[in-house]
């Protein structure tokens, strides 16, 4: 991809989070920090990346070390929202 | 420049599907009943960007691939079930450090083995050995990836500190401060510049160095009620940092999702800042709240009136409608299940309960809903700011506790108020309020007194929160 790509996918990306998080309900903005913490861990597709250099060797470990770090991050991430979000509960309706 | 016909099509189309899946993700929360589902979504972009880098790159062996994933996702895990709820402010910024890093570490191996990442060419000049040169625009892309990373990352571990009580939640102002962080940044920028001209190591690793250094010096000198605007600022830069290696490695998943949580983190610091009526640059340059309160201990003096658990049982009991109103004290306490109870007897005795929330309530963004939600109470009694405002005038008894600033009424009045300006709530309408502070002796974070203590209708309930609240709903039996 040429820089021009890049920086379109970029720009109307930022126009996307801009909408997309005008919307969600303040309620569940800490929700919201905990899930973009865990989605930008997706920089762990660099340090997959990063972790092949068998060439150079101090490459493949910090690759290792970032894949490490990232994946606290998703896992926990991810798993720490969801435990926040099954909390939010409607008032109980009666029932009969 | 053969590199970029080497990723196939299909590759590109699912790191754009694990995009639009984050996408989705950050719609779901739009509203609780669909966030669970769109977490899950979250799940499932994240596995496929996964294995589709797995499936068409060579890595390192899957053994060690696989090791490093269950170490990091078993501490991930483990945490994220360990994790008591009032500390997720803490846990948020150790993540955020988290990515920080990592980005630090991968723009670090970049640099390295700038031919893995398809980012440099071979240059064999004529009589001398040839040697791999970096792309100009991706040595800014990288340098810039490293420099946003290094200060997410230890901006966000003063930030733990001060939020974990490692540190001092005051503010840490250095002499000159202005002075010194400004010349940094500059000397960032310029050697960001310069690499372009020169990849040589000691610019890579200066640029490093000095941005872990302002990322320090950044946050020091903010204080402990500013936290919902830093956290929500290096959230942002968190994606900014994911962003910028995305950039640097030509990887839509990246770019897509660190626009998505840069925005969202720019979004929340704009609202943290307008619930505090204060300028972005003004919180970031810090030391709001240091002056300390001399001037203040004539004012502890004045006369006010003090209630018992019992009293405050009596006149809630009596009431047709209570706003409950929590702040960062309530979390402190953890008075968040006995508060709950509590509300469960008055509704028992046929009193209307509602929770009112100030944007910047707590240490985090939606800190006070999380605790509520912990506690069992369901979110359609609790309300925000402008949905609940105009209801105090109509209410028999608004119960703070643990909050102050967000109810001090001078933010409407004394235009030489710190605080002037602030939207607040309207606590002092109800017809009675029931204060809950630990002494009568700390103002709060602002350094301003409020005068919502001395009114005739205010009852202040000297305790600890959480005991307090024990106490009323004993005397609620």
């Amino acid at each position: 991809m040429d820089f021009i790509s890049i920086l379109s996918i970029f720009v109307l990306a930022c126009f996307v989070g801009y909408y997309v998080v005008w919307s969600v309900t303040p309620a569940l903005h800490t929700p919201l920090m905990s899930v973009t913490n865990a989605i930008s861990s997706v920089i762990v597709v660099g340090a997959l990346i990063a972790s092949a250099s068998a060439a150079v060797p101090g490459s493949k470990w910090l690759g290792l070390a970032a894949v490490a770090l990232a994946s606290v991050n998703i896992f926990g991430g991810f798993a720490v929202t969801q435990r926040m979000l099954s909390m939010y509960k409607k008032k109980e309706r009666k029932d009969g | 420049m053969a590199e970029a016909a080497a990723t196939p099509a299909w590759v590109l189309l699912a790191y754009l599907v694990s995009g639009v899946c984050f996408i989705l993700a950050l719609r779901g929360l739009s509203n609780p009943e669909s966030s669970r589902r769109g977490n899950i979504v979250g799940m499932v972009g994240m596995t496929i960007a996964v294995v589709t880098t797995l499936a068409t790159h060579s890595f390192a062996t899957l053994p060690e691939i696989v090791g490093a994933m269950a170490i990091g996702g078993g501490i991930g895990l483990i945490t994220a079930r360990k994790i008591q709820m009032t500390a997720m402010p803490q846990l948020v910024a150790a993540f955020h450090s988290l990515v920080g890093m990592a980005a630090v570490l991968v723009g670090a191996a970049a640099y390295l083995n700038p031919e893995a990442f398809g980012i440099a060419v071979r240059v064999t000049p004529i009589a001398s050995p040839s040697f791999v040169s970096i792309y100009p625009v991706s040595r800014i892309e990288m340098g810039l990836g490293v420099a946003i990373g290094a200060i997410t990352f230890s901006g966000s571990v003063i930030a733990f500190l001060k939020l974990n009580g490692n540190m001092s939640g005051k503010p840490i102002l250095l002499p000159l401060r202005h002075v010194i962080n400004l010349g940094i940044l500059a000397a960032i920028l310029l050697l960001i510049a310069w690499f372009t001209q020169d990849q040589g190591p000691w610019v890579f690793f200066t640029v490093m160095g000095l941005s872990f250094a302002i990322g320090f010096l950044l946050i020091i000198p903010i204080g402990g009620a500013d936290m919902p605007v830093v956290i929500s600022m290096l959230n942002s830069y968190s994606g900014w940092a994911a962003a910028a290696m995305g950039f640097t490695l030509h990887n839509s998943a990246m770019i897509i999702t660190g626009a998505l949580v840069g925005s969202s983190g720019a979004i929340l610091s704009y609202i943290m800042c307008r619930a505090m009526n204060r300028s972005f640059l003004s919180v970031i340059a810090g030391g709001f709240g240091a002056v300390s309160s001399g001037g203040d201990v004539a004012a502890i003096d004045r006369p006010y009136k003090r209630g018992s658990a019992e009293d405050a049982a009596f006149l809630m009991k009596q009431a047709d409608q209570v706003i409950i109103v929590p702040g960062y004290g309530m979390a402190v306490s953890q008075a968040q299940h006995a508060l709950k109870e509590m509300a469960d007897k008055l509704k028992a005795e046929g009193v209307r309960v509602k929770y009112a929330i100030h944007p910047v309530a707590g240490r985090m963004p939606g800190h006070m809903n999380v605790l509520l939600a912990e506690a069992n109470v369901p979110y359609d009694e609790v309300f925000e700011l402008d949905d609940i405002n105009s209801e105090f005038a109509q209410t028999d008894v608004a119960f703070v506790i643990g909050a102050n600033d967000v109810t001090n009424p001078a933010a409407k009045s004394d235009k030489s108020s710190p605080i002037y300006g602030m939207p607040v709530l309207d606590v002092e309408k109800a017809r009675t309020v029931l204060f809950v502070k630990r002494s009568m002796g700390g103002v709060g974070y602002a350094g301003v007194d409020n005068e919502l203590f001395y009114r005739d209708n205010t009852m202040m309930l000297l305790s600890d929160a959480k005991k307090m609240v024990e106490g009323i709903v004993k005397a609620l039996d």
